[in-house]
């Protein structure tokens, strides 16, 4: 580790500071630049005719009415599209034995899942390209539907894709120690579960957005993209349509919302490209809300059969369960739909020091919409699963639900160490956040009041969850597997003839507050006041190679890059001021935007310096080569993944008369390592909870047996809205990651992949004594009044 | 019946005459006529209230109605808010009561309506007049925080 060890005390450090966003005024003038905001010279529209079947034969397609509507400009069918793209395949190299079938941007065929795309219209406007849409017929002989994922694997289950032989996608076991030695002995008490979690989606409220531009005179696409990955996509574009990479840029203003919706490949924005390479003008497709539910990808949907053994002690002896897992008709590309999966085998029960584990899971193809990574990938079902057993273990053997995690949770002075699952773990805190968790929430209080409303007819429960996030991958986690996603990130940072700093850096913003973040770092760490940095992101054009933003890695993987960048510029800017001082380099520092001596005496104003070297060269020796700008990347070593750790607590009232349930309180405690800005974390925190307490409650994509996606509009798909949602109280523990000097571990996933697990135990501990469990997500009025035997 | 019709609207204190596709929702003929593009579509279908904003006084779904219905109206848009939403605008800021800023125009508008009808700093009240705008990201309470904290300042 190198780097200085005194940053983040400087007099001008905005690190740990809760400073405002530069960018909100923008957007609060109705100034933001969203991908529809766009409009360019002869831009035309697309619309897409999509699968109205969740599993055919295509026999015909009759464009001829369409063609002679107004404003068609274009008419596309998947095999037009087939001479111009390269098919893609979603499996990656390390997943082994992860099998898909090549994907095409609209279906060829075969219709595999409702909402398909099969033939793209493109006209004047969206409107008439809709009409146009409205007149194509097309022929399809329906099949047959594997929609049900338990059912998908039987021998007698129609087959998705011929060339397969089963709708089975991947089969992976992960085991450690004795399991069935241990679930046998005599001295154990064993709690078994059936879980079941929904099908939800991300409904970001900018729904995907491209306009792509090609210009044939140099072969150049330049896609405006409302998406997360920049560099990512750009490889894609190249590849699949056939481009030089360098003649393809991808520009990401601000996105609307992402959540790891807008990470993926989508057939339609693949097709816009296509279309837009083909016309040689600007096509613009913008998802309706009803493309966006039955086309974005959707996640989760697993059934969990888990057995969890304990002692008359409370200390785990085994933990042990199958997961099956529905991912639509094709593994998705190119992060593959196999992670979900694979991060509940890794993560179930990683916060908890035990030795016999066993865990099974199955990825199905089946025909419904594609399943793949969004916020918090397999979290909340790894939480749920093991924090789930964990209670229901607890009350079996009279023991609270606190203690029961303080005999097993890893110790905080056990690091490094791995976890029963696998995991190569350092740097957590799970004492210090439970023990700061119920110091937070009054936990004593509450259950003597919660006793106390008991015995008046109140049925309040309260619930906990321990968890371990995964946050700054390493290239072990898709590099590895040979996908053309970065680990590392760079930034760039140049000192202005002002004397204001420019950094680019290849992590993106979605609204997290990443350019924040990087400006305070580098101001902080440089010497400038923040009013001074300027900060670029989300443009393959001009930002340095990199990942952009998924898994929690902007602050701790994109804050690193730009703290070693502006270390590197200011070592410069010291050399250059030393010989215009006459000085010695360490004897001098940066602050408040002068050269200073290290005392703080201000001796030369940074665009003074910088004037000099840009204009006046003249006057510096000829020897003296300055360059000013300074580039750095990082990326994660010797680790998989910087885990961060959380302790989260539920309180809700439920209604056993209606079923429904109230959150009353919810309380969150994350260490995410150094907090480079609490006001964001915090905001990530609460809105990581708000989204979880959707996938608890409120959340789930239905699906008729024959695969018709019955709830695809907003008014049917519930989310939460701001009057069910509680206050939310949080605090933090810092401990951090010394894979890095900034010391930041991610917090994006924390919320969303923790509160479910938290509010089932909640739900729970309120139905418990009235004889009642639920394990289904969403806990709907109707499932609590079943749990209950009322209907 | 034609499919066009003309009609005169007054846009943040400007006045232009249009002629519209009748079928033309009032957003999407402010965002792709006009460019003013700070109002936002997120479901056109009167669910997610990003397209909220004001005409003749009462702030309404512009997507739930056609622009042809506008004629002759007074029409103010996020861009057009001013002084109104000055006190707004530095309590969004300060609370940190947007992430993506995707549902901020339409939050604004309502929040706008609630204050400048006298609503009280009482958080239930709040979070209820907001129930018609969808925020995907900061989870509501930076927002409640920024429209109790503009009306005890203004009590104050
Ligand atoms: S776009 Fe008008 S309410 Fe959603
Ligand atoms: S800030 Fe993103 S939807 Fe509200």
């Amino acid at each position: 580790m190198s780097g200085p060890r005194t940053i983040f005390d400087k007099p001008n450090s905005y690190i740990g500071k809760p400073v405002d966003r530069p960018d909100a005024k923008r957007l609060l003038q109705g100034r933001g630049k969203f991908v529809d905001d766009i409009q360019l010279p002869r831009m035309v529209h697309a619309a897409f005719v999509r699968s109205p079947v969740a599993h055919g034969k295509v026999l015909s397609i009759d464009l001829d009415e369409a063609r002679e509507m107004p404003g068609v400009i274009a008419l596309y069918t998947g095999a037009d599209l087939a001479e111009h793209v390269e098919p893609y395949v979603g499996v990656l190299s390390h997943l082994a034995g992860l099998r898909s079938a090549p994907q095409m941007p609209l279906a060829v065929d075969a219709v595999r899942w409702t909402g398909e795309p099969v033939v793209m219209v493109v006209a004047t406007s969206r409107a008439l390209a809709e009409d146009a849409a409205a007149m194509i017929y097309v022929d399809i002989e329906e099949l047959p539907a594997a929609t049900d994922m338990e059912r998908a694997l039987e021998p007698d289950a129609p087959v998705i894709h011929a060339d397969l032989g089963n709708n089975l996608a991947w089969d992976r076991t992960v085991e450690a120690g004795d399991p069935d030695a241990a679930f046998a002995r005599d001295d154990v008490t064993v709690v078994e579960r059936t879980f079941r979690f929904g099908r939800h989606t991300g409904v970001t409220l900018e729904t995907r957005a491209s306009v792509v531009e090609y210009d044939p005179s140099e072969d150049l696409l330049t896609c405006h993209y409302s998406g997360q990955a920049p560099h990512m996509m750009q490889f894609i574009f190249a590849k699949h349509l056939g481009l030089p990479e360098e003649n393809v840029r991808v520009i990401s203003n601000d996105v609307g919302g992402s959540f790891g919706i807008k990470i993926h490949t989508y057939g339609d924005e693949i097709a816009t490209a296509a279309a837009a390479k083909l016309l040689g003008r600007p096509v613009k497709f913008v998802a309706d809300r009803l493309e966006s539910f039955l086309t974005d990808i959707h996640a989760r949907d697993h059934v969990v059969h888990g057995r969890i053994a304990v002692t008359g002690e409370g200390r785990i002896a085994a933990l042990a369960f199958d997961d099956v897992t529905g991912i639509g008709p094709y593994s998705m590309y190119p992060r593959t739909s196999a992670i979900e999966a694979n991060q509940i085998l890794n993560l179930t029960g990683a916060p908890y020091d035990f030795d016999n584990y066993r865990a099974n899971a199955k990825v199905v193809f089946q025909n419904k919409n594609l399943m793949c990574q969004y916020r918090a990938v397999g979290h909340p079902i790894a939480m749920a699963v093991a924090d789930g057993l964990l209670e229901e273990a607890a009350h079996q053997i009279g023991m609270d639900v606190v203690e029961i995690r303080r005999r097993n949770l890893i110790r905080d002075d056990a690091y490094p160490c791995t976890s029963a699952t696998g995991m190569k773990l350092d740097d957590l805190s799970h004492h210090k956040t439970l023990d700061t968790l119920i110091e937070t929430m009054g936990y004593d209080a509450r259950r003597a009041e919660q006793a106390e409303l008991r015995a008046q007819g109140v049925h309040r429960g309260i619930g906990l969850v321990s968890m371990i996030e995964v946050t700054n991958p390493s290239p072990m986690f898709y590099g590895i597997g040979g996908a053309p996603i970065a680990s590392q990130d760079g930034s760039t940072i140049r000192l202005d003839a002002g004397g204001a700093l420019h950094v680019s850096s290849s992590v993106t913003e979605q609204g997290q507050g990443t350019n924040t973040i990087l400006a305070q770092i580098a101001a902080g760490v440089f010497g400038v006041d923040m009013a001074r940095v300027k900060v670029t992101t989300g443009d393959t054009k001009t930002t340095p190679y990199g990942g952009g933003t998924w898994a929690s890695r902007g602050a701790g993987i994109g804050g690193e890059a730009t703290l070693q960048a502006a270390h590197a510029l200011k070592e410069q800017v010291l050399a250059v001021a030393g010989v215009i001082l006459q000085a010695k380099p360490e004897d001098l520092d940066i602050q408040d935007g002068h050269v200073t001596d290290t005392d703080g005496t201000q001796r030369i104003t940074l665009s003074d310096l910088a004037r000099t070297v840009y204009y006046r060269g003249n006057e510096l020796p000829s020897d003296l080569t300055p360059e000013l700008v300074a580039t750095r990347h990082y990326r994660v070593t010797d680790f998989p993944f910087v885990f961060t750790n959380a302790a989260m607590a539920a309180e809700v009232e439920l209604d056993i008369d209606t079923g429904f349930v109230k959150v009353l309180n919810f309380w969150a405690v994350e260490d995410c390592g150094r907090v480079i800005n609490p006001k964001l974390v915090d905001g990530q925190i609460r809105g990581g909870v708000v989204q979880g307490i959707g996938g608890a409650f409120y959340e789930e994509c239905i699906y008729s047996e024959d695969g018709q996606f019955e709830n695809a509009t907003m008014a049917d798909y519930l989310v939460p809205m701001a009057f069910e949602m509680p206050d939310i109280t949080i605090a933090h523990v810092e401990t951090p990651t010394k894979t890095s000097v900034l010391g930041a571990k991610g917090a994006g996933e924390a919320g969303t992949g923790g509160a479910p697990a938290a509010l089932m135990n909640a739900v729970n501990d309120a139905l418990r004594p009235l004889g009642a469990q639920i394990h289904q997500m969403p806990m709907t009025p109707e499932r609590i009044l079943k749990a209950l035997g009322t209907v | 019946m034609s499919d066009t019709a003309n009609i005169s609207v007054t846009v943040n204190g400007e006045t232009t005459a249009a002629a519209v596709p009748v079928r033309q929702n009032l957003v999407d003929f402010l965002r792709n006529t006009l460019g003013l593009t700070g109002s936002h579509v997120g479901c056109e279908h009167g669910v997610c209230g990003a397209c909220t904003l004001e005409v003749d006084g009462a702030m309404v779904r512009g997507c739930l109605m056609l622009a042809v219905q506008a004629d002759g109206a007074q029409i103010t848009t996020v861009e057009g808010y001013g002084d109104r939403a000055e006190a707004l605008r530095a309590a969004f800021v300060e609370h940190n009561a947007l992430q993506c800023g995707y549902c901020t125009p339409g939050m604004m508008a309502s929040a706008l309506e609630y204050v400048e009808a006298g609503g009280q700093a009482d958080r239930a009240a709040i979070r209820e007049h907001l129930s018609g705008n969808y925020c995907r990201c900061t989870g509501y309470q930076s927002i409640v925080d920024a429209v109790c904290d503009v009306i005890e300042g203004e009590s104050a």
